[in-house]
């Protein structure tokens, strides 16, 4: 499989751009989005109200951005026919974008945890590993959106080991909450709270393995979604 | 997209990102004289096989060491950028190629067994077997009747004249003309539309009851409606008659095809499933020009 996707090198100029523009819109998107998430986490952490209502504020613009994409593809689509290389950067570009909007979901609603928290005024006691669990999804997300970026097939395969660290941190993080909401009943709404922030922390890594499997698809041209069934059927 | 354009500044800015180009794309002379067809260009059991063919025009060579197998009731597309040796190799295919004094043909194409540029093999009734459709309407200069009639006739397909009149019928019907020329069958062929004479030359082709059907460029010259019964058409025969279609319309090869194979400098670089090929093509030169990367 040729891994040199040359978009610049068509017959049409005019095609390039349209290609690069796409390319550079989705990147323009997940880059904002990745800002949100590193936001969203870091105001739930230090207890920024205004900047989780930064967050809050910017979720409508990831929408907008959404929608323009998806106009700019379904354009391409209609004009160019595209085939190959082009016609799998759109679907990738398609796929990703819808990816990358839920992400801008998950991280207004970790800022709108971060300020329920702040209104209930008292230390929380999910701190260390929702910090922990952040790092990781903040590493996750910036590699994912790297590996877009760069076409990076190498570091696209590495999301979903890194995926599995942050499920195993989050399973270990579930049980010790529940353990606390046990032994202190008093703070459930509070770490309620917390479980559903660390919630879409984890929902945010499993968006990076749908756009690195995207990534794969874009460059190769394996459709990588759903290995495990597809050797099950083929086992059949 | 102004809502986007001022997100950049806030987002991954274009520092961030990869240039799109790795490598250029790779030169026409770069394709080896020993090259290997990438794909599935063999096939077990085919109707048609070709091996090691090579063709020249006097002293100049067009197709080089092509090996390739047609299933039966298949449709295959053959695409390639112009003089890329696609319709010079169609036209080995049912020795249109004799007809031209400087043409050499060498190597192997053997249809069912039989090699069909053995001596003992008669053109003409390969012809029947092996029927072509071309870029330009040809009806003869008669009526419709007579068009698709002649060539049972001269065959010596059939004795009387009721069996004529059906497979003429029946030829027609196959085509997708006969309800739009039912009333005037005396009328003449060359006074129909473009799209209805490129149908009759099918329906004339047909009426031999021939195994395969060339087609080389048959949408060229015509309108879109015309083309999308055209198109209509090919995915009906398929069911009784394997088609070699040379296109220069690649959607066209895409929505008609189940294979494809893709022509470059009278090389044949690949050969796959067309839906394959379409979007995940192996070959650099094929995935640059299904792109339009080259003219």
């Amino acid at each position: 499989m040729n891994k040199n996707l040359n978009l610049d090198k068509h017959i049409s100029s005019q095609f390039n751009d349209d290609l690069e523009r796409v390319k550079t819109h989705v990147l323009a998107m997940g880059g904002l989005v990745e800002a949100q998430i590193n936001d969203s986490i870091t105001a739930l952490i230090e207890g920024n109200a205004s900047l989780a209502q930064k967050v809050r504020d910017k979720e409508r613009a990831i929408n907008s951005m959404e929608l323009d994409i998806d106009a700019e593809c379904a354009t391409i689509l209609a004009l160019r026919q595209p085939a190959a290389s082009d016609l799998r950067l759109l679907i990738a570009a398609l796929k990703s974008i819808t990816d990358i909007e839920r992400m801008g979901d998950e991280a207004k609603r970790i800022a709108s945890f971060a300020l329920k928290l702040l209104e209930d005024g008292e230390a929380w006691t999910g701190y260390k590993e929702f910090n922990k669990i952040g790092e990781r999804v903040r590493k996750m997300t910036s590699d994912t959106f790297n590996s877009f970026a760069r076409f990076d097939v190498e570091l696209a395969r590495t999301i979903g080991d890194q995926d599995r660290s942050v499920d195993t941190a989050y399973h270990a993080a579930i049980q010790e909450l529940l353990s606390q909401i046990s032994d202190n009943p008093e703070n459930l709404i509070q770490n309620m709270n917390v479980m559903w922030s660390l919630r879409s922390l984890e929902r945010i890594g499993d968006h990076c393995i749908n756009i690195a499997e995207y990534v794969i698809y874009l460059v190769e041209g394996d459709d990588v979604r759903h290995a495990k069934d597809k050797a099950k059927e083929k086992k059949k | 997209m102004a809502g986007i354009n001022t997100m950049i500044d806030e987002g991954r800015t274009q520092d961030d990102v990869a240039p799109l180009t790795a490598v250029e794309m790779p030169r026409q002379e770069s394709i080896d004289e020993n090259y290997e067809t990438v794909g599935s260009p063999l096939l077990h059991n085919p109707l048609v096989k070709t091996r090691n063919v090579n063709v020249f025009y006097a002293e100049k060579q067009a197709i080089f060491n092509v090996n390739l197998d047609i299933a039966k009731n298949e449709v295959i597309a053959m695409i390639g950028p112009s003089g890329c040796g696609k319709s010079t190799f169609l036209r080995c295919l049912n020795r249109m190629n004799d007809t031209i004094d400087t043409c050499r043909v060498q190597g192997d194409i053997v249809l069912e067994g039989q090699d069909i540029y053995d001596r003992s093999v008669d053109a003409v009734e390969l012809r029947a077997r092996v029927g072509i459709v071309f870029q330009k309407p040809n009806p003869f200069p008669k009526s419709v009747y007579e068009n698709v009639a002649y060539g049972p006739r001269i065959h010596g397909l059939v004795n009387r004249k009721s069996d004529l009149d059906d497979i003429v019928e029946d030829s027609l019907k196959r085509a997708g003309l006969w309800e739009e020329v039912k009333d005037e069958l005396e009328g003449s062929g060359t006074g129909l539309s473009g799209g209805q004479q490129q149908r009759l030359c099918i329906a004339r082709t047909i009426a031999v009851s021939p195994d395969i059907i060339l087609m080389d460029e048959p949408c060229s010259a015509l309108d879109p409606i015309a083309t999308a019964k055209i198109e209509e058409l090919i995915a009906e025969l398929r069911e009784n008659y394997t088609i070699a279609i040379v296109t220069h319309n690649m959607q066209q090869a895409a929505r008609v095809s189940s294979r494809t194979a893709y022509f470059h400098l009278g090389k044949l670089i690949e050969v796959g499933e067309t839906e394959i090929v379409f979007t995940r093509p192996v070959h650099p030169l094929t995935e640059a020009y299904i792109t339009g990367r080259f003219g």
